[in-house]
């Protein structure tokens, strides 16, 4: 569909045609403006995430996908069908609930089988599917338990399994990982990734976790007060912010402005530089041709095992957050920097103009 | 928190005590029932059942009976209706004045039963006569009356266990597929169903032995059990058979209360 692309201001690609596709969509809960005005094409088959705080409208945009709110304004598209005010169980979409949502008093078998069973599946059909979807998920054995009787991980995965065994166009995860802790979450982050990859179902995930929107997204869809500042990959949305929000939001806030930004870089806007990307030289040290350089002072340090944060206040007024990895020093090095007089220096092209 | 040796022994004797305290009374009628003397007296002078058999024979006492467990069931089952209805309506949707409706749902279980019967007396013989509708005093107003603490009851275990087991659920159930009517047969009802009972039987063991409110709301026509064990109490030849139906009324109470204790246990969490 030429046309539906032409239209979106969001598609970036005309390749993969459109699974979802949200026009001018509002949802206003009283006087409160959850969602304002979002257009957004989600393309078929991609990893795309809502990434933004609590409170920025993202699960309510999950909640109107999947018809749990009918939106204020504006339409949803499923697969170029209108699904606006079709209720839940119309729509081609299944969704991984926050609390995972299992029925206690199912066994796991049966909470997977659900779908199935409720449309009408045969019996022996539907039990090979469940059966089949649990050995997807890494629970072939468990199928006997009661979902009080697995932990938070497991429980995560009878979730995916039951809607995933409904194959569904759009498959919908409202913070899925929220509730495990960090190593479980790493690793079901490479296995989510990994399943969504074998599956190929368009994956639409919500999360406030950057690093988490960042390892596994192929698009990322920034949300702020209810509106998407910016939709791009992963290494667009951190690169090159539009915003001085999804600058601050996705990575570390680390903006030269004002008279800071006249005197270091000659130009008075907004500026976003990652801390990774500064360099810490010594005082004397004088930038390269096609680089810019700060001078300033080593307010705090942070050791963080791999690498350190230093807080620098620039002279030029402002301060700087630079990142450097800990290749060949020690915590008694890095720590004895506090206060010495430096020199930032960074590439011009790291320097991106937000707002 | 460890306790000493010596409060420990202080915690038991207070709790059997008060345990003493409730149920000594209660063995007292239980064994007086089989007292073959006509006037309670200590201890027993034997052990006889023909009090039983006087009280299974008293038409009295019978249909007394069985009109409390017709006043019983009738209540409970409209309070079960109404009851788990106001209880999704409250706990499953948002509207204007939910809270305060919720709250003047409990409110007549603190209320004192002599203020709730007169009230409903006077509505039943003054008010509602004034406009039409004229249905006396009855078995239809006790049952009324006693629906109105029923349905708190029943109200209150369903309200709790629709707290307790999150909306997400039905969500879910609606996301993969099934209608309204569906996602409430398979998932709904299952979650609230032992609290439905548990409800249910509370409620009934509560009209099964209510009698300020009964008395008033009754009139002259209908006997509950209740009343018809207060009416006798002061006449003397009827005291053993009163005895007799008072350890009845007992049996009775304790079995419904016992399986309402352990159906509110949530199925969730006992792994049932």
């Amino acid at each position: 569909m030429p046309e539906a692309t032409q239209v979106s201001p969001t598609a970036e690609v005309g390749a993969a045609p459109v699974a979802v596709s949200l026009r001018g969509l509002s949802k206003s809960f009283g006087d409160v403006v959850a969602v304002d005005g979002v257009d957004l094409d989600i393309l078929d088959g991609e990893f795309l995430t809502l990434l933004g705080p609590s409170g920025s409208g993202k699960t309510t945009v999950l909640r109107l996908i999947a018809g749990f709110e009918m939106p204020t304004a504006g339409g949803i598209e499923l697969n170029g069908q209108d699904v606006t005010n079709r209720a839940p169980f119309e729509r081609d979409v299944n969704t991984v609930f926050q609390d995972y949502a299992l029925f206690p008093h199912m066994s796991v078998l049966q909470n997977v089988e659900y779908g199935l069973r409720v449309k009408r599946v045969p019996k022996g059909e539907r039990r090979q599917r469940a059966l089949e979807a649990l050995a997807s998920v890494q629970l072939a054995g468990f199928d006997e338990r009661k979902p009080a009787q697995m932990s938070g991980g497991q429980r995560q995965r009878v979730a995916l399994a039951r809607a995933l065994v409904n194959r569904p166009s759009v498959l919908l995860l409202d913070e899925p990982l929220g509730a495990l802790d960090l190593k479980l979450r790493e690793q079901m982050q490479v296995e989510l990734k990994q399943l969504q990859r074998q599956v190929g179902i368009t994956f639409i995930f919500v999360t406030h976790d950057q690093e988490e929107a960042l390892t596994m997204s192929d698009r990322i869809a920034v949300f702020n007060a209810g509106r998407v500042e910016q939709v791009g990959t992963p290494a667009a949305v951190y690169e090159r912010p539009l915003t001085p929000f999804v600058a601050g939001f996705v990575g570390t806030s680390n903006l030269l402005q004002g008279t800071a930004a006249q005197q270091v870089l000659g130009n008075a806007g907004v500026f976003s530089i990652r801390p990774e990307k500064i360099r810490i030289a010594n005082a004397l040290d004088a930038p390269a041709d096609g680089e810019h350089a700060a001078a300033g002072v080593v307010r705090e340090v942070v050791y963080a095992g791999a690498a350190t944060r230093f807080v620098v206040d620039l002279e030029a007024g402002g301060y700087l957050v630079a990142l450097q990895q800990n290749l060949q020093t020690s915590s008694m090095d890095v720590l004895s920097m506090r206060g010495r007089q430096v020199q930032l220096i960074w590439r011009r092209e790291h320097e991106t103009p937000v707002g | 928190m460890t306790l000493s040796p010596f409060a420990r022994v202080v915690l038991r004797v207070l709790l059997l005590l008060v345990l003493a305290f409730m149920y000594v009374p209660l063995l007292l009628v239980l064994i007086n029932s089989f007292n073959p003397n006509q006037v309670a007296s200590w201890p027993p002078k034997g052990f006889s059942l023909v009090w039983w058999e006087a009280a299974l024979d008293n038409t009295g006492a019978r249909d007394a009976l069985i009109e409390s467990l017709h006043v019983a069931a009738w209540a409970t089952a409209i309070a079960l209706v109404l009851g788990s209805m106001i209880a999704f309506a409250i706990a499953r949707y948002q509207w204007f004045g939910r809270e305060s409706i919720s709250l003047l749902i409990v409110l007549p279980i603190a209320l004192p039963g002599i203020v709730t019967g007169v009230a409903l007396q006077n509505a039943f013989t003054r008010v509602l006569p004034e406009i039409g509708i004229d249905i006396g005093l009855g078995l239809i107003t006790v049952i009324i009356a006693h629906t109105t603490f029923c349905l708190v009851i029943v109200f209150n275990n369903v309200v709790a266990r629709l707290r307790r087991a999150s909306a997400s659920m039905e969500e879910a159930s609606m996301d993969l597929g099934a209608s309204s009517w569906q996602t409430f047969r398979l998932v709904t009802f299952p979650q609230v169903r032992s609290a439905l009972l548990a409800g249910g039987m509370l409620a009934f063991g509560l009209s099964f032995d209510e009698i300020i409110v009964t008395q008033l709301a009754a009139g002259a026509g209908v006997q509950t059990l209740p009343i018809w064990i207060f009416n006798n109490l002061s006449r003397p030849n009827q005291a053993p058979v009163v005895n007799v139906v008072a350890a009845l009324v007992i049996l009775l109470s304790v079995i419904p209360v016992y399986f309402a204790q352990r159906l509110s246990d949530d199925p969730a969490h006992t792994g049932v």
